[in-house]
């Protein structure tokens, strides 16, 4: 319940003006043994649209995105979800509201309303079927044995698990990367519908054509340092942060 | 006829040992002087304990020498754990606390229930039996946790990033790792006289106890190994949920065992 001056809205959400970032980390650095996994990060995540992350191996993409649903945690600095310290908003709960497909398909065991109903438990059958069609899947895929599924379907039903929690952010780190083409495509035009609908994704790739095909903006890493982020347009007339995101060791500095 | 075995029916049954011997000279084992080793051992260790038994459990001494015998027990079952299982983090005050908690439950019916009279003669053995089935049990259970857990990285993190909590994302590889403990035991406890007899059944009968008795010792026995069993490994798996994970839900790096 949000006081508008004159108007009593009622309202199930905070309210955020389209300038507040959904997640935003300010001198963050990770270390891991003797080195910096990422280091004196600083930026913030624009809501509603997907910002790709992209890099050489080993730049630090995927802690960062692990960092916004705390698998794991900030050496330095604060990770901020909607404002508030993440630390602070209970793991469990932060992670269901910023969700997480991971580079491979983790299916559990049983049938995919099990593999639903572990995060959803409890879930009505319509709920989950519902759900299934958000990812192109109908119905009849809640009996089927999750271990059968092909990889591309494998990956949706990831997706709809993280899905029946009602996320607002979605963790994306390389989930197309083992689908084949046309797999990679009916990922990427579902996140797309998603994300018309309100959702905002962070989307962790290798492809350069990918971040052209599904991004708005982009953040470029190298060597746990952030050294590049703006809109994705535009970006191939600069030469020096293509370089950097193509993994060249030339331009890594 | 009872089964009073002489020193001399020691010594021959050595001959016994003897044929191990052979065996393995015969074949090129190389395990003559291990085995001759460990029938040294075994003797010698059994006349210790059996020396200190009688001083301990013998009628006129109180009852608290027992009990200090089935503490100190239980502490060293706690260092030979970790011993055989040295990747299980933390693993000392997590087996100790785990036996003390089954001791509880199994000492606590057997003696509350009296099943048996609480003597120093029913005690030491009785805890000897439970915190020494529970001893492998929590070596079985606790290894294939943190094994699991680590192999299976991806999908218990898969787990909690679904927003479940550490204890909820674990259950199922403790529920398999509990299970794979106390199915051997059901086994055990189902084809009991069937196939074999057991050790103390075995030792009664020689020892010129008639057979029925044998038989409600021995099946008090099994349920004793089966009570603390479950509890033991219960305890455990749950212990190590607080190891393996942090408070904030993070699965914790394991590394693999050294050997």
């Amino acid at each position: 319940m949000v006081w508008v001056p004159g108007i009593r809205v009622r309202h199930p959400y905070r309210v955020v003006t389209p300038l507040t970032p959904i997640v935003s980390f300010s001198e963050v650095g990770v270390r891991r043994g003797d080195r910096w996994a990422l280091r004196d990060v600083s930026v913030g995540i624009a809501p509603g649209l997907v910002t790709a992350v992209v890099g050489p191996s080993g730049a630090g993409k995927t802690t960062l995105l692990r960092l916004v649903n705390r698998l794991d945690v900030p050496t330095t600095g604060t990770v901020r979800f909607r404002g508030d310290d993440a630390a602070t908003l209970g793991s469990p709960a932060l992670r269901r509201r910023a969700g997480m497909v991971f580079q491979r398909p983790t299916p559990f065991g049983g049938t995919v309303r099990d593999n639903l109903l572990v995060a959803l438990s409890g879930g009505r059958d319509d709920v989950l079927a519902e759900t299934l069609r958000r990812v192109g899947l109908d119905a009849s895929f809640l009996d089927r044995p999750a271990a059968e599924l092909s990889g591309g379907e494998a990956q949706r039903m990831c997706l709809a698990r993280t899905l029946v929690t009602e996320p607002e952010l979605l963790l994306l780190d390389e989930p197309t990367s083992a689908l084949d083409a046309g797999q990679r495509a009916v990922f990427e035009r579902l996140v797309g519908e998603l994300v018309a609908d309100g959702l905002t994704a962070l989307w962790v790739t290798h492809d350069l054509d990918q971040v052209r095909r599904v991004s708005k903006r982009v953040l470029v890493l190298v060597d746990g340092r952030l050294v590049h982020a703006g809109p994705t347009e535009g970006l191939s007339d600069r030469p020096e942060a293509m370089t950097l995101f193509t993994g060249d060791p030339a331009g890594s500095r | 006829m009872t089964g009073d075995v002489t020193w001399a029916g020691l010594g021959a049954s050595l001959t016994l040992v003897a044929v191990a011997v052979g065996v393995s000279a015969l074949l090129g084992l190389r395990l003559e002087r291990s085995l001759l080793w460990a029938a040294a051992r075994a003797i010698a260790q059994l006349l210790l304990v059996g020396w200190a038994l009688a001083l301990v459990i013998a009628p006129d001494r109180p009852l608290v020498l027992s009990w200090l015998w089935v503490t100190a027990m239980t502490g060293y079952a706690g260092v030979v754990v970790r011993r055989r299982a040295p990747e299980i983090p933390g693993v000392v005050p997590l087996a100790t606390a785990a036996f003390a908690a089954s001791a509880v439950i199994t000492l606590g019916v057997l003696f509350g229930l009296r099943v048996f009279p609480l003597t120093g003669r029913t005690l030491v053995p009785l805890a000897g039996l439970m915190v020494g089935n529970a001893m492998s049990a929590t070596v079985q259970a606790g290894r294939r946790i943190v094994e699991q857990l680590r192999d299976q990285r991806d999908e218990v993190e898969a787990r909690l990033a679904l927003g479940l909590t550490s204890r909820q994302a674990a259950r199922p590889y403790l529920a398999a790792a509990v299970r794979l403990a106390l199915v051997p035991q059901i086994e055990a406890t189902r084809a009991v006289g069937l196939v074999f007899l057991p050790g103390a059944m075995t030792g009664l009968i020689l020892a010129g106890v008639d057979p029925m008795d044998a038989v409600l010792v021995q099946a008090v026995v099994m349920f004793v190994v089966l009570g603390s069993v479950a509890t033991t490994t219960a305890v455990v798996a749950l212990g190590l949920v607080g190891r393996l994970f942090t408070a904030d839900h993070r699965l914790v790096g394991l590394s693999r065992p050294a050997a």
